[in-house]
């Protein structure tokens, strides 16, 4: 009983929410309530018994692709009466596909109830002889299908390697790499040069008064104690974090 | 009384109960992680810290969240009202949920769940939510600039974090929490995994946006970054997400690397002290690092950050879970 209303109150959240994802008039609330619709598939998930799916769900989709995508949404300085320039004109088409889908699912869940016996085909979510999730689904991907699922791996790394090589450009007037190298390494300009202390002022012609009652004229006087007073370790930090 | 323990009334009863008995410890364990901190960095700065409110100025944290409290609540006339009161309310709700799975000691865990690790990763993974609304719906510079910063920094140190967590579960075979813990009675994984416990105390440094990671905030060009906007109870929540979040990292560094509620060693006077007390000294130890590293270390660059998580820690804890992979295999320790 408790399990038929939990998944009748998550189901109908998630509609309400996809519902909401389309017809927001912001964007981010469209991606707010993106996210919403994913958490409520991931409990429906886990009312199913399929509680390794509802994590990864929550992981993978909420956790970094919605985060992808309410990033560039944010940044977008999106003009919303554009937006619903074209509605008229998609609607029809939109229908229909919408029309199509509900139609194929139809033909899916409907067979169950036409051909008693397709049910008895369906393959149970739930792994018999009390094997968890987890070693069910690694049973599956990691050893009985494992060469498609190398296939899988290698067509996401060709697409990676596509999109590096479609992104990455090496050219060295636009590009602003950073080579810490050449950026710390000390150019001939600004070599350090040692200078004898005060020969300067005697050719400028910068005359000092001589110094009272001494005894011989010293060429530099040293206070380097002076200096190292004003300096002592007071910087404060503030006692609060922020 | 077995009857009404046994009916869902009394589950949720039972299960109600539970929470509290760990969410009362873990708020109080919260507000006195900002007097540890203030003391703890007071004391390596030669200062004195907080020492007038109370004896040793232990009322502090009372008297801060008295004050935080009674101000007002204000909100930007150009805020997103919802989701500005929703922003930090999410964040704290976060750093507490994840407890469900945490285990105490052998067995006292609220949800002792399969797929307890996976459950963790899932609710860290969506702590940048809650400064991503915060920022964008303050509807300021400042704080978009500090939100964004703050989703790109977590986004990238989860891979790594992700990575260094199946490596600890190929030595386990189990998603489960306790079986995590168990798994370590011959020898805690941070001896084996060294570098691994390293990179992982790291990244949670950045996870939670701590210092020296915490451009989010950066408070010498973003003012406070995600939370310049927020006042009173709103940024209180904030504050107290974050050390609830310091506090969960810290019990998943015990879990993972420390070995749990297992005494350091299974003799005479260790195993006498019981399995929550170690639990708790192995957290406490974590948030001592942690409040170290903010007093020692000056703040990363913003593309020094990005080049640590994703060309370094990132190669490396593959690498390193590659290696460990052909290690089980070869010597035949794969657990079954």
């Amino acid at each position: 009983m408790i399990a038929a209303l939990a998944f009748y109150v998550f189901a109908a959240i998630l509609i309400a929410s996809a519902v909401m994802v389309v017809t927001s008039r912001n964007p981010v609330h469209s991606v707010l309530f993106l996210i919403l619709a994913f958490f409520n598939a991931a409990a429906l998930f886990l009312i199913a018994g399929a509680e390794f799916l509802a994590m990864i769900l929550v992981i993978v989709y909420v956790g970094a692709v919605a985060v992808l995508f309410l990033f560039i949404v944010m940044m977008l300085d999106i003009d919303f009466s554009r937006l619903r320039e074209g509605f008229q004109r998609y609607a029809p088409i939109g229908a229909v596909i919408g029309a199509i889908l509900f139609l194929e699912l139809l033909f899916v869940f409907g067979s169950w109830e036409f051909a008693p016996d397709a049910a008895a085909l369906r393959l149970n979510a739930m792994p018999e002889g009390g094997v968890s999730n987890t070693h069910a689904l690694g049973q599956l991907i990691y050893t009985d299908y494992v060469y498609l699922f190398q296939v899988a791996g290698l067509i996401l790394l060709v697409a990676m390697i596509g999109a590096i090589v479609l992104t990455l450009r090496d050219k060295p007037a636009t590009s602003r790499r950073q080579d810490i190298a050449v950026q710390v390494a000390r150019a001939e300009a600004v070599a350090l040069k040692q200078v004898p202390a005060r020969t300067g002022l005697g050719q400028l012609g910068i005359l000092r008064p001589a110094l009272p009652e001494a005894p011989k004229p010293k060429a530099v006087h040293h206070d380097a104690h002076g200096h190292a007073h004003g300096h002592g370790h007071d910087d404060h930090h503030g006692g609060g974090h922020h | 009384m077995d009857a009404f323990l046994a009916s869902p009334i009394g589950i949720l009863a039972i299960t109600v109960a539970q929470t509290l008995a760990l969410l009362v410890p873990l708020l109080i364990g919260v507000a006195y992680m900002t007097y540890a901190e203030r003391k703890i960095m007071a004391a390596m700065q030669m200062r004195k810290g907080p020492n007038v409110v109370g004896p040793f100025g232990l009322l502090q944290p009372f008297a801060d969240a008295l004050k935080m409290l009674l101000k007002e609540t204000i909100i930007p006339s150009g805020a997103s009202r919802g989701l500005f009161i929703f922003g930090p309310m999410l964040t704290l709700i976060l750093a507490l949920i994840a407890w469900a799975v945490i285990p105490v000691n052998d067995g006292w865990a609220i949800a002792d769940i399969n797929v307890g690790v996976l459950y963790l990763l899932a609710i860290s993974s969506l702590g940048v939510y809650g400064i991503v609304i915060a920022g964008w719906a303050s509807n300021s510079k400042y704080a978009f600039l500090g939100a964004l910063r703050s989703a790109a920094q977590m986004v990238s140190y989860e891979v790594s974090m992700g990575l260094i967590i199946v490596t600890v579960l190929l030595c386990v075979g189990s998603l489960n929490l306790s079986d995590v813990v168990r798994a370590q009675k011959t020898v805690w994984f941070f001896i084996p995994l060294f570098p691994m416990f390293i990179i992982f105390f790291i990244s949670i440094l950045a996870e939670t946006n701590r210092p020296p990671f915490d451009l989010a905030e950066g408070e010498s060009e973003l003012v406070a970054g995600f939370m310049v906007e927020y006042s009173s109870m709103t940024y209180a929540l904030f504050f107290l997400g974050e050390y609830a979040n310091m506090i969960l990292m810290s019990g998943m560094t015990a879990i993972l690397f420390l070995g749990g509620w297992l005494p350091p060693f299974d003799i005479a006077p260790f195993n006498w002290v019981p399995g929550p007390i170690w639990f708790i000294l192995k957290i406490c130890l974590c948030l001592f690092a942690f409040v170290w590293v903010r007093a020692t270390f000056p703040r990363y660059r913003y593309d020094q950050l990005m080049r640590l998580g994703w060309k370094v820690f990132l190669p490396f804890t593959l690498g390193w879970l590659v290696l460990t992979a052909f290690v089980l295999k070869i010597m035949g320790w794969l657990p079954a």
